[in-house]
C-alpha cells in the first residue's frame, strides 16, 4: 500500500495520478448509466456497443495513419461508431421486435471484425490487446478532459430527463400514453450509454466493459429503494473498485483492468451469498 | 377537463385490425357513453387486449375510426387513465409507491421535476385507493392487491375521464378484489369505466354492459348474461365458477 501511495505522489509518475483521477471521475457516468442499463435490462446492448467500438478504433487508426487525417484518431472513431451503433440498436428495438437478439449478436461480431480488418491494413504495429483488455495507465490528459466533459453531459441530461428516463425504464408503454416521446428518450439513453462505454473501454477494455458497467449497479440494486439511491451507491462502489483495483494491480504487478473486474465480481458474489443466507435464516426462523 | 355530455366517451366505427396478415378484429362497432361501466370479456387470443391498445392509441387501426370524446386517441389519450396488469413489472425494480403514482402526472413535457401540484395530485390519488400510509414503501415489497391499487392510483393521478383496466383482478386475493370493486363504484361517480376480465361472475354485479370480443364485438346488457351466452362467448363447453352470489359480511367459506 505504501508503494501505491508513493507512486501517487512521485512527480515522475504523473500518468499514475491521471489514471486514478480518470478512474474516480469516470465512476460517475459509469454508476449512473450502469443503473439504467441494469434496471432496463439492456446489458447485452451495452456489450454490442462496446464491441463495435473496436471497429471505430480501427477506423480511427486507419484514417490517422494510413490516410493521414491527423484530426481523426482512434478516440474520435470510437465515439462516432459507438453513437452509430446506439442509433442502429434503438431503431432495431423499435421496428424489429422479434429478432432483436440476432441483430445485437451480428452487430457485436461485425464491429470486432471491421476493427481487426482496419488494424490489419494500418501501417506499423498496433497491439489490439490494450483496446481489448484496457490499460488505464495509458490514459492521457485528453482522456481526462473527455471524462470531465462526459461527466457534465451525463449529469445535466440525467438531471433534466430523470422522470422520463425513469418512466421509460419502469413502464415504457404507460410513459408513451402519458405523452413521453419514449423512442427519443430511449435513443438518448443508448447514446449516453455509448459515450460512457467509449470511456469504459479506456479503463477496462472492450471485453470487460459489461462487467464494470453492471456489477456495481447490480450490487447497489440489492440495497436501494429508489433509482437515485441506486445511482449514488453504484458510483461509490465503482470508484472503490477502481481505486482498489489500481492499488492492488500496482502492488502485485498485474494488469489493472482484470484486477478491477475480479474485485467487483468477488464483492458481487459475496453480496449474493449474503442475501441468500439472510433468506435462508428467515425461512429457518419461520419454521 | 370537463366532460362534454353530447359526445360519447368512446366511439368505434367499422374498425378492423390485423397483425401482419392474421385478422384480430373485424368490423367492430362500439359506443360507450360517459359514466357507463363496460366489461370486456372473451377467449384468449380473441382480441381483448388488442381492442384496449387500439382505444388508448398504442396501436393504429387498419381501417375504421376510434374517437375519444370526439378526438383521435393520440390527442385524447391524456384523458384516459390506463391500468395495465401489475404482473408485467420487474419485481426487482427499485422504486417507491409514490414514484410510481407520480408517473400518472407525466404530461409530455420532458423537462424537469414533478411540480408541487403534480405531487399533491399523486398523494390525493393514493389516499383515494387507501394507500397513502405506504407511499414511501418500495413497490416491490407490497402485496399483489396493493400493487394493483397503486396502479389505479397512478391512473387517477392522470385526472382522466375514462378509466381503462386490463385484467386487474388476475392474481389478486379475494378480499382485495372486493375492496377493488368498492373503489370502482366510487370512481364511477366521475369516470367512465372499461375493464377487461376473465371472470364473468363479477361482471354481472358491477358492470352495466358486457362487450364480448372474439374477432367481432357484441354488446349485451349484464341482465342477459346466461349460460348460453357465455358458451357463445367462449365458443364451446367450459366450466364456469360463479362467484357473484351474495354472501354475508364475513364472506363465505369453501370448507
Amino acid at each position: 500500500m505504501t508503494d501505491f501511495l508513493a507512486a501517487l505522489t512521485d512527480p515522475n509518475l504523473s500518468f499514475f495520478r491521471y489514471a486514478l483521477l480518470t478512474g474516480l471521475f469516470a465512476s460517475i457516468p459509469f454508476g449512473i448509466i450502469g443503473t439504467f442499463v441494469v434496471v432496463r435490462r439492456i446489458s447485452y446492448i451495452a456489450g454490442a456497443i462496446a464491441h463495435c467500438v473496436l471497429g471505430g478504433i480501427g477506423l480511427g487508426l486507419y484514417l490517422e495513419k494510413a490516410v493521414g487525417i491527423t484530426w481523426f484518431g482512434p478516440m474520435q472513431g470510437a465515439v462516432v461508431v459507438a453513437l452509430l451503433a446506439a442509433v442502429i440498436l434503438a431503431l432495431v428495438s423499435r421496428h424489429a421486435s422479434q429478432r432483436e437478439d440476432s441483430v445485437i449478436g451480428a452487430l457485436w461480431a461485425v464491429g470486432m471484425a471491421t476493427g481487426l480488418l482496419f488494424i490489419a491494413r494500418t501501417p506499423g504495429y498496433v497491439d489490439p490487446m490494450s483496446y481489448l483488455f484496457g490499460n488505464i495507465l495509458l490514459v492521457s490528459k485528453g482522456d481526462f478532459l473527455f471524462v470531465l466533459g462526459l461527466n457534465a453531459l451525463v449529469l445535466t441530461l440525467v438531471w433534466i430527463f430523470y422522470n422520463s428516463f425513469l418512466a421509460v425504464c419502469f413502464d415504457e408503454e404507460f410513459a408513451r400514453l402519458r405523452g413521453v416521446k419514449t423512442g427519443w428518450i430511449y435513443l438518448l439513453l443508448l447514446c449516453l450509454a455509448a459515450l460512457t462505454i467509449v470511456l469504459l473501454v479506456r479503463v477496462v477494455g472492450i471485453v470487460m466493459v459489461i462487467a464494470l458497467l453492471t456489477l456495481p449497479s447490480s450490487i447497489a440494486g440489492n440495497f436501494s429503494k429508489s433509482i437515485f439511491q441506486m445511482m449514488v451507491y453504484s458510483v461509490l462502489l465503482c470508484a472503490a473498485f477502481v481505486v482498489a483495483g489500481l492499488g492492488l494491480s500496482y502492488e502485485l504487478d498485474l494488469p489493472s483492468g482484470p484486477v478491477i473486474i475480479v474485485i467487483a465480481a468477488i464483492i458481487y458474489l459475496l453480496v449474493l451469498l449474503g442475501g441468500w443466507l439472510k433468506k435462508k435464516k428467515h425461512i429457518f426462523q419461520a419454521d | 377537463m370537463g366532460i362534454d355530455p353530447t359526445k360519447p366517451a368512446i366511439s368505434i366505427k367499422n374498425l378492423s385490425f390485423a397483425y401482419d396478415s392474421s385478422a384480430v378484429l373485424t368490423d367492430v362497432n362500439l359506443t360507450v357513453q360517459p359514466f357507463d361501466t363496460i366489461c370486456v370479456v372473451g377467449p384468449n387470443g380473441g382480441g381483448k387486449s388488442t381492442l384496449i391498445k387500439l382505444i388508448v392509441g398504442l396501436l393504429k387501426p387498419d381501417s375504421g375510426s376510434i374517437r375519444i370524446f370526439g378526438a383521435s386517441p393520440e390527442t385524447a389519450n391524456l384523458r384516459i387513465g390506463y391500468v395495465p396488469q401489475y404482473s408485467q413489472y420487474d419485481p426487482q425494480f427499485p422504486i417507491s409507491v409514490f414514484e410510481v403514482v407520480c408517473m400518472g402526472c407525466l404530461n409530455g413535457s420532458l423537462i424537469g421535476k414533478y411540480s408541487e401540484d403534480a405531487r399533491s395530485r399523486a398523494m390525493a390519488a393514493l389516499s383515494e385507493v387507501g394507500l397513502s400510509a405506504i407511499a414511501d414503501r418500495p413497490f416491490s415489497a407490497i402485496s399483489g392487491g396493493q400493487r394493483q391499487r397503486v396502479l389505479i392510483a397512478r391512473a387517477l393521478a392522470s385526472n382522466g375521464d375514462i378509466l381503462i383496466l386490463d385484467e386487474p383482478t388476475a392474481n389478486i386475493d379475494h378480499e382485495s378484489e372486493l375492496h377493488f370493486f368498492d373503489i370502482l363504484t366510487e370512481l364511477n361517480q366521475r369516470m367512465t369505466i372499461l375493464m377487461v376480465t376473465h371472470e364473468v361472475g363479477f361482471a354481472s354485479t358491477f358492470f352495466k354492459r358486457i362487450a364480448c370480443v372474439n374477432k367481432q364485438v357484441v354488446i349485451h346488457p349484464t341482465s342477459a348474461l346466461t349460460g348460453d351466452l357465455i358458451r357463445d362467448m367462449y365458443g364451446g363447453d367450459l366450466q364456469l365458477i360463479r362467484h357473484d352470489h351474495f354472501c354475508s359480511e364475513e364472506g363465505h367459506r369453501h370448507d
